[in-house]
């Protein structure tokens, strides 16, 4: 055989190759790729339960379980913009409702509305309409919202905090006496925090921003009502520079799982994290309010930190009837009461089953229909992602500079370019 | 050899594809950075805009002002010479001990050189493992090693340090020793293959004549291996310039960024906060960083053919 030959039958066999994988891929439409970073403790649990009862209600359609590891998808959201701006969507992502679903994919014509369907599915007025408003934009809705997160909680050691005589605090005040105390009377860390990652130590500071100006103010620093300049932005920074001084010194070297794990080896005593913290608090063996308690971060009593994780309906996903299958699950009562108690968050609908939650999240559950909602910073649903970053830069440095002045005068201008 | 027109024609058309490849993937791309450079695509919806709005340099200099990128240039320059002078001086050192032909040389020698099949993101998480300082009262990895043989003293807050010395965030060392520990064996291994080579008579003669050992490594050997060496520390550079995934895996950005590289800035102002043209910056920068290192090199070595 010549080399003419030889060098056209192995281009033929490519081509053949090519195109019977095109063909195979085409005639399998029975899929849906469902993009997440759920891959910690409680989260990949849940969304393995949610998984289970798909495939039951959908036995045709397989999944693919595209995760991508790093807290609070720091590392997903990197893959997922390559991936819609290179146009190969997954069927449905997950986003944090607010500006991260808003200004990075609805503005910019990546997602189809999905009222109609909320509307079909006989759906759309089961859910807060107040989380309902962070996934709508010009008057149509772009996500379902699955699960709410609170993230201004903080959790305690039970033990330790009996130990040292300390009642739970409520204010700053009586907070900063109780790190104090437990500093002068022991070796435990007050306060355990894991800022390797730096979104962390931003998470504490937008919780004490919200306490040092209420939530109506804080909203308000979203829409324009509130400027940077407030004094309490300036007092957040005081206030955050103070606890500070409680953590862990090698708070630098560790993850908010880590830090969570000193609290459950009773090596710290508080730790401020998002309510996921209490679902992995639970896989790891803990029970609450026997093992852990619970307080909103004190002086944010009135305010619930609001995170929601969504999904909705990319342009172009490529199994539209699976991901519908999909949003149809995790709309409905059963998929958010499966996924919820799981992973430790609180339903986006207001009339899920109580029974099947633990003594936090009923307790969350509760604040989630009474007191103010504010739109969390960190996780991207207050503000756009440019902000979010130069925050985590800032609050990254005043760390360890501890210069108040020149924190607050570079918040007032990372606002003016991003806000 | 004289190449027939014919010869010469194949071998074009062999390298043709590569080279069209190299062509769109590795010089269009560049290209493509460059101009994301000048424009103002610091949102994703510029971005997909695509408008092509030219603002000059406005985002190098804005780079050079920000106090982090300023604090990643200084860390880059501290980390890749003390990279590279670790790199050799170690590398250097086990090569001439195995070029004796100790007992078990070969075992040593791929010990030694074991680490370089390592990713760096494994040599990264197991290093902060080791070097993670834990608190005073609950020491971790070195820190615990120490306070158990009573050397508390010693023990330091490692890569979570906050100090520096001349701008050099010594948060640094342990990052150094990690990258060290890596890239030593491939020193070692270069070395190694240029002592076999070097003529036995040459040595022996120097013995005869009466040069002690250091005259002969200072005189002879390190001399004739200097290409050798240069070689070792092109590779090193580039490599520390690349150092984005153990420094990544190992610290992050650390706190007031001690641990930052311009790789890592890149990463997050392109995929974080969408500042896809302040990216495209840093990368350029990097590009010509990396070059101020290889292009004299390769000057050097053109002339030499």
């Amino acid at each position: 055989m010549s080399l003419k030959s030889k060098f056209s039958i192995a281009l033929l066999l490519s081509f053949v190759l090519i195109f019977s994988m095109v063909t195979l891929a085409a005639a399998q439409d029975t899929k849906v790729e469902i993009f997440s970073w759920w891959t910690g403790g409680g989260e990949e649990e849940g969304l393995q339960a949610l998984f289970e009862v798909f495939k039951e209600q959908n036995p045709n359609i397989e999944i693919i379980n595209a995760t991508v590891a790093g807290g609070a998808g720091s590392n997903a959201k990197a893959v997922l913009k390559t991936r819609m701006v290179g146009g190969n969507p997954p069927d449905s992502f997950q986003v944090h409702g607010g500006a991260e679903l808003i200004d990075t994919y609805v503005k910019t014509g990546m997602m189809q509305p999905i009222t109609g369907l909320l509307e079909e599915w006989g759906v759309r007025n089961n859910f807060n309409q107040q989380i309902l408003d962070m996934v709508s934009h010009e008057g149509e809705i772009y996500a379902v919202p699955v699960n709410v997160h609170r993230g201004n909680v903080a959790f305690f050691n039970k033990a330790i905090l009996e130990e040292h005589n300390i009642t739970p605090p409520t204010n700053i005040y009586t907070f900063i006496n109780a790190l104090k105390k437990i500093s002068e009377e022991s070796d435990v860390s007050p306060l355990a925090l894991g800022d390797k990652n730096k979104w962390t130590a931003g998470h504490i500071f937008e919780t004490i921003l919200v306490g040092t100006l209420g939530p109506v103010k804080y909203n308000g620093l979203w829409n324009g009502s509130t400027s940077f300049d407030e004094p309490g932005v300036r007092e957040s920074l005081v206030v955050f520079k103070e606890i500070m001084n409680y953590v862990n010194e090698d708070h630098a070297a560790l993850t908010w799982q880590d830090a969570a794990q000193r609290v459950l080896n009773s090596e710290a005593a508080f730790t401020i994290m998002g309510d996921w913290a209490e679902g992995y608090f639970k896989t790891l063996g803990w029970t609450p309010n026997k093992d852990f308690g619970w307080v909103s971060v004190p002086g944010t009593r009135g305010s619930f930190m609001v995170i929601t994780d969504t999904f909705g309906l990319p342009e172009g996903a490529p199994h539209p009837e699976g991901a519908k299958a999909w949003l149809k699950l995790i709309a409905s009562k059963k998929g958010q009461d499966t996924f919820n108690p799981i992973k430790g968050s609180i339903p986006a609908r207001i009339d899920a089953d109580k029974d099947k939650y633990d003594p936090y999240l009923t307790d969350s559950m509760h604040d989630f229909a009474t007191v103010t909602l504010t739109p969390s910073i960190v996780h991207g649903s207050a503000a756009p992602e440019g902000f979010v970053t130069a925050l985590n830069d800032i609050i990254n440095q005043f760390v360890t500079t501890g210069e108040v002045d020149n924190a607050h005068q570079r918040l007032i201008e990372a606002a003016n370019e991003y806000l | 050899m004289k190449k027939t027109a014919k010869e010469k024609l194949i071998s074009f058309a062999i390298l043709s594809p590569s080279l069209l490849f190299i062509g769109i993937f590795v010089y269009g791309f560049i290209g493509r950075t460059a101009q994301i450079s000048f424009l103002n695509w610091n949102t994703f919806s510029r971005l997909l805009q695509g408008e092509k709005n030219y603002v000059g340099l406005k985002n190098y200099i804005e780079l050079f002002q920000n106090p982090r990128f300023q604090t990643d240039l200084w860390n880059t320059l501290y980390f890749t010479l003390f990279f590279i002078i670790a790199c050799l001086a170690i590398g250097i050192f086990l090569s001439l001990l195995l070029n004796n032909k100790p007992k078990y040389g070969y075992l040593f020698q791929n010990i030694y050189l074991f680490p370089m099949a390592i990713s760096f993101v494994v040599t990264g998480t197991v290093w902060r493992w080791i070097f993670s300082p834990g608190t005073p009262g609950d020491p971790y990895g070195v820190n615990l090693l120490l306070s158990r043989i009573g050397l508390t003293s010693f023990q330091w807050k490692w890569f979570t340090s906050t100090e520096s010395f001349l701008f050099f965030n010594i948060a640094l060392i342990p990052v150094i020793i990690a990258a060290v520990w890596q890239f030593s064996g491939y020193t070692m291994a270069m070395w190694l293959a240029g002592l076999r080579g070097i003529d036995e008579q040459l040595i022996e003669a120097a013995k005869i004549d009466g040069a002690s050992n250091w005259q002969i490594f200072s005189k002879i050997i390190f001399p004739i291996q200097k290409p050798i060496t240069l070689s070792a520390i092109i590779v090193l550079a580039h490599v520390s310039l690349k150092a984005f995934a153990l420094i990544y895996s190992m610290t992050g950005s650390g706190p007031n960024n001690v641990t930052d590289i311009p790789a890592v800035y890149m990463f997050e102002s392109t995929f974080r906060a969408n500042r896809y043209s302040t990216g495209s910056s840093i990368a350029i920068i990097l590009l010509m960083m990396v070059g101020l290192l290889i292009i004299p090199y390769l000057i050097n070595s053109f002339k030499e053919d």
